[in-house]
């Protein structure tokens, strides 16, 4: 079996502006739905309690919303969770009398009270309380884990290759990452701590892809010396291109695996996994490679003071002289 | 050229061993257990009791698989696994009746537990299954925040008060004493009597920086907590509230419960297994209250059952004794400011207390009238007195005095403990509670492992059916990796949790990459019309740089959660960055191993089976 059967290398980069284009369309839609929207953010940033009771048949969300609104929460979030009978109720923070905050269990239990002569059987399964100190506390560290990302990326591509194929990189790769958080505001999908980790996980793994074509490239610089840069890229991406499908397919089969059988719990997490690993293949392709042709990059940029193949300080690059 | 030094071999059969060696016990799950815990400050789990429900449980000869002794700290267990419930629950009840001798106040507390079911040979060589988080086995969480301000507020005015009468002790007059959140501020008459005053609270009390401000006709003297000092209140604060939390949570009795500090002023505490949060809260929330009275002169302890003298209190003793006490109070818990352990000037092991002014003034009187006589500690919980200690009174003093007659000095450590966590050291807040239910635990470990399964499935089938034999290498290595993956998080006994289980299908799911890169140079190697042998000598050593490079930068992400991440995210992050790492071995090493071993053995490889390698030429 083999899926990719190409002939002559395609010109990928012919088209760049387009899809240079098409991409910043999209950027800019996520960012203006980032910013209309704004993102439904999870009580582990916003702080608050959720509680996941679950009914011995279908659960009645009408008589559940009115008797929970009845214990006088402004802003109550009360839906499926998985099944029919499973329900997830979201409270906001509540002070008490005294201003004091009103504990979690106190809130389930109120809750539990109003909900449990309505109908029988109806069970506690999980309650989550986050108090607001730790909310901010958890918005501050993923916004610091995701700049220690950029940076470590940044660094290690201009020490492996040059500034200009790093900047390219990680631009290509943040543009997944605004691309996710939009699709997470255009449909208001619950964006929780474990949807901040795979964001994390989906750009340290989509910057492989920038790095797998930028090695080809360089590959491609000292080996055809006659082809221009454009055509270079070219080359280096359709011999890349079944890779990259395959690995990130084979990727994809096991988040696949997570998003159908996983549960409620891990649906979001898989799901911007999903959409990761899909913009991720188009990025590194189409945005990361045509950055680094606008950004300039030649030859001399990659095989500068490269030395004769019989110079012995080279011996550590595998790729090295190569011949094929 | 395909061929493996011996040494390599033997390094992945040794891998393999420890691998399959530390995984295994995963696999065993677990049998019915009784586990054996203090209910009582003053009362000790340690090999003693061992023996004890050894004889208890031969006495009646029911048969166990193995009794385990723990101690985590200072607080002891004993765990005791038995074949099946049956005999579990009558074990139970056998070892509640006898151990305790007074059911209605019972020593120990007896709980159903259950045990990792892993032979002694596997535990012996520390291989242990995986601890499972509470989103996987249902419990609650609680993350608290120990209220600093308040902790450093309490050492103010309890200064504020010795500061007043060690003044009037030594004739300086001053004209008011403000206490600031972390500061004292004196005002005097005089500049003089000021620089006075200074120079006897420079040396009385060191944790304090004192400086003199001359504003106008009343100069003041300000004294700050030096950064030091400020740090070992905060630290101490939360030591205290994590032992007397300890205590308390013994008294659920729930199986495996964990406290631990968390950053400078938090506190986690997990308990699984319960289920009430109201009542976690309550116990968790609960104040004890220490006294401390004068005891019987005549007879200070009686046996458990004999009638005290009238107009005496008792209160329980250590295991069968009790104290008689007077009825009127010395000083409670609160005028302690501290207790530490040490030893007296014949290095015997001893516990410094140290009272606050007005409780060292009432000590004074108090034993310049008692001397030779007993005085004993009790401590208060849920209305129940327990006796902490009953010592002799040597000789008059005031706020700061020593207990002597302490065989150790770990129980002298104990009992400083104890003393001091009297009550907490500063107010909590509960910041953060997760109730987790325990059928939603075992329905989040199915369908994680199920999700894993099927991906893995669904991954070798793909692998086997596009690169053939090379395909099957690959999957065997992955299983490889998961093995391995597995062993190092029993190693090193990482909780496993339900990002846990989807890190590592996505470490999976990742790892396959490289095995993906490897195939593919070999096809491309063929495709240009390599050897067979060149083309998996020169795939392997050219997807070496890649998968290199993209390993490094998966990597900085897995770094940058483990750092910033926490709770949920740090247990992703552990095992997303092993599963990198694991996957390096794997992916390259081993498969190559495997590799060798089928193609490399001399004989002359016409063709590799790694599926079809399509030439544009062919046509």
């Amino acid at each position: 079996m083999e899926f990719f059967r190409i002939k002559k290398d395609i010109p990928f980069m012919r088209h760049a502006l387009v899809l240079n284009a098409i991409s910043l369309l999209t950027f800019f839609a996520a960012v203006f739905f980032l910013w209309y929207n704004g993102l439904h953010l999870s009580i582990e940033f916003t702080g608050g309690t959720v509680m996941e009771v679950t009914y011995p048949q279908t659960a009645p969300l009408d008589s559940i919303r009115t008797n929970v609104e009845k214990l006088g929460y402004a802003d109550t979030q009360i839906q499926n969770f998985g099944s029919s009978r499973d329900v997830m109720i979201r409270l906001p923070l509540q002070r008490g009398a005294d201003g004091k905050m009103i504990s979690s269990a106190d809130q389930s239990a109120a809750v539990m009270q109003v909900l449990e002569p309505a109908t029988s059987g109806v069970k506690l399964q999980r309650v989550e309380f986050v108090g607001p100190q730790v909310g901010r506390e958890l918005a501050i560290d993923g916004l610091l884990a995701l700049l220690f990302v950029v940076i470590g990326i940044v660094v290690y591509l201009s020490f492996r290759f040059e500034w200009k194929f790093a900047l390219a990189g990680i631009i290509a790769n943040l543009h997944d990452i605004v691309i996710i958080l939009g699709f997470f505001a255009f449909f208001q999908w619950e964006f929780s701590l474990s949807v901040l980790a795979a964001v994390l996980a989906v750009l340290g793994y989509s910057v492989n892809e920038s790095v797998v074509i930028f090695d080809r490239i360089r590959e491609n610089f000292r080996k055809y010396r006659k082809m221009n840069t454009q055509e270079i890229i070219d080359n280096a991406i359709t011999s890349t291109i079944s890779r990259t499908v395959i690995t990130h397919g084979s990727t994809e089969m096991m988040v696949l695996a997570m998003l159908i059988f996983g549960g409620p719990t891990l649906f979001y997490f898989a799901l911007a996994l999903t959409i990761g690993i899909l913009f991720g293949i188009y990025s590194s392709v189409f945005v990361a490679a045509a950055l680094a042709m606008w950004l300039g990059v030649t030859r001399e940029d990659l095989v500068k003071g490269e030395r004769k193949p019989d110079d012995l300080t080279r011996n550590d690059d595998p790729n090295f002289g190569a011949q094929v | 050229m395909n061929r493996y030094p011996l040494w390599k071999y033997i390094v992945i059969l040794i891998a393999l061993l420890i691998g399959g060696l530390y995984s295994l016990p995963n696999f065993f799950g677990e049998a019915p257990a009784v586990q054996v815990s203090s209910a009582k400050p003053t009362i000790k789990v340690d090999l003693a009791t061992q023996s004890r429900v050894e004889k208890i449980l031969a006495d009646d000869s029911i048969s166990n698989t193995g009794i385990f002794f723990e101690s985590t700290g200072n607080v002891g267990s004993i765990k005791i696994r038995f074949s099946n419930t049956d005999i579990q629950l009558r074990a139970r009840d056998l070892i509640q009746q006898k151990l305790n001798i007074d059911q209605n106040e019972p020593n120990f507390t007896v709980a159903l537990n259950l045990l990792s079911n892993t032979p002694g040979w596997l535990s012996a060589l520390n291989a242990l299954p995986m601890p499972l988080g509470l989103d996987l086995r249902g419990g609650v969480y609680f993350l608290l925040q120990v209220d600093m301000k308040g902790a450093v507020q309490k050492k103010v005015t309890s200064l504020a008060t010795d500061i007043r009468s060690q003044l009037r002790d030594k004739s300086i007059r001053q004209q008011g004493i403000e206490r600031g959140p972390d500061s004292i501020t004196l005002t005097f008459g005089s500049t003089e009597e000021a620089e006075k005053a200074r120079s006897v609270l420079m040396t009385s009390q060191p944790e304090l920086i004192w400086q003199v401000k001359p504003t106008g006709l009343s100069p003041k003297l300000v004294g700050e907590f030096k950064p030091t000092a400020l740090k070992e209140i905060q630290d101490s604060a939360v030591k205290q509230n994590i032992v007397t939390l300890n205590k308390r949570v013994n008294e659920l009795a729930v199986k495996e419960p964990v406290i631990q500090q968390q950053g400078a002023e938090r506190i986690v505490v997990q308990l699984p297994g319960v289920q009430d949060t109201a009542r976690a809260k309550d116990i968790i929330g609960r104040t004890a209250t220490l006294e401390s009275r004068l005891a019987d002169p005549i007879v200070s302890t009686i046996a458990v059952g004999e009638t005290p003298p009238p107009g005496m209190d008792v209160f329980r003793f250590g295991e069968n004794r009790q104290g008689v006490f007077k009825k009127s109070v010395i000083f409670s818990g609160d005028r302690i400011t501290d207790a530490s352990a040490g030893f007296d000037q014949n290095q015997r092991p001893a516990v410094n207390i140290s009272l606050d002014a007005a409780g060292g003034r009432v000590m004074q009187e108090i034993t310049r009238e008692n001397i030779g006589k007993p005085m004993g500690m009790i401590l208060f919980e849920k209305g129940k007195g327990e006796v902490l200690t009953i010592a002799t009174i040597q000789g008059e003093f005031g706020s700061k005095f020593q207990i002597t007659g302490q065989p150790t000095t770990e129980s002298a450590n104990d009992l400083a403990l104890l003393l001091r966590a009297g009550s907490l050291a500063a107010p909590m807040e509960i910041i953060e509670e997760r109730t987790i239910g325990p059928s939603l635990g075992a329905e989040n470990i199915e369908k994680g492992f199920t999700s894993l399964i099927i991906g893995f499935a669904a991954i070798s089938v793909f692998m086997i059916a596009y690169y053939l034999l090379f395909g099957t290498f690959s999957v065997v290595a992955l299983a490889v990796n998961l093995l391995l993956l597995i062993s190092v998080l029993s190693m090193l006994q990482a909780t496993l949790t339900l990002p846990g289980i989807a890190a590592m299908a996505l470490a999976l799911g990742m790892a396959i990459d490289s095995n993906v890169l490897i195939n593919e140079r070999i096809r491309e190697e063929l495709r240009n019309g390599a050897a067979p042998q060149t083309a998996i000598a020169v795939g392997f050593d050219k997807a070496w740089a890649t998968i290199l490079d993209s390993n490094v930068t998966t990597l900085i992400a897995g770094l940058a959660l483990l750092a910033f991440g926490s709770g949920p995210i740090k247990g992703f992050a552990v095992v997303h960055c092993l599963g990198i790492l694991t996957s390096m071995f794997s992916a390259v090493f081993f498969s190559r191993g495997l590799v060798n071993l089928w193609y490399g053995r001399g004989k002359k490889v016409q063709k590799l089976a790694i599926g079809q390698v399509w030439r544009p030429q062919e046509k």
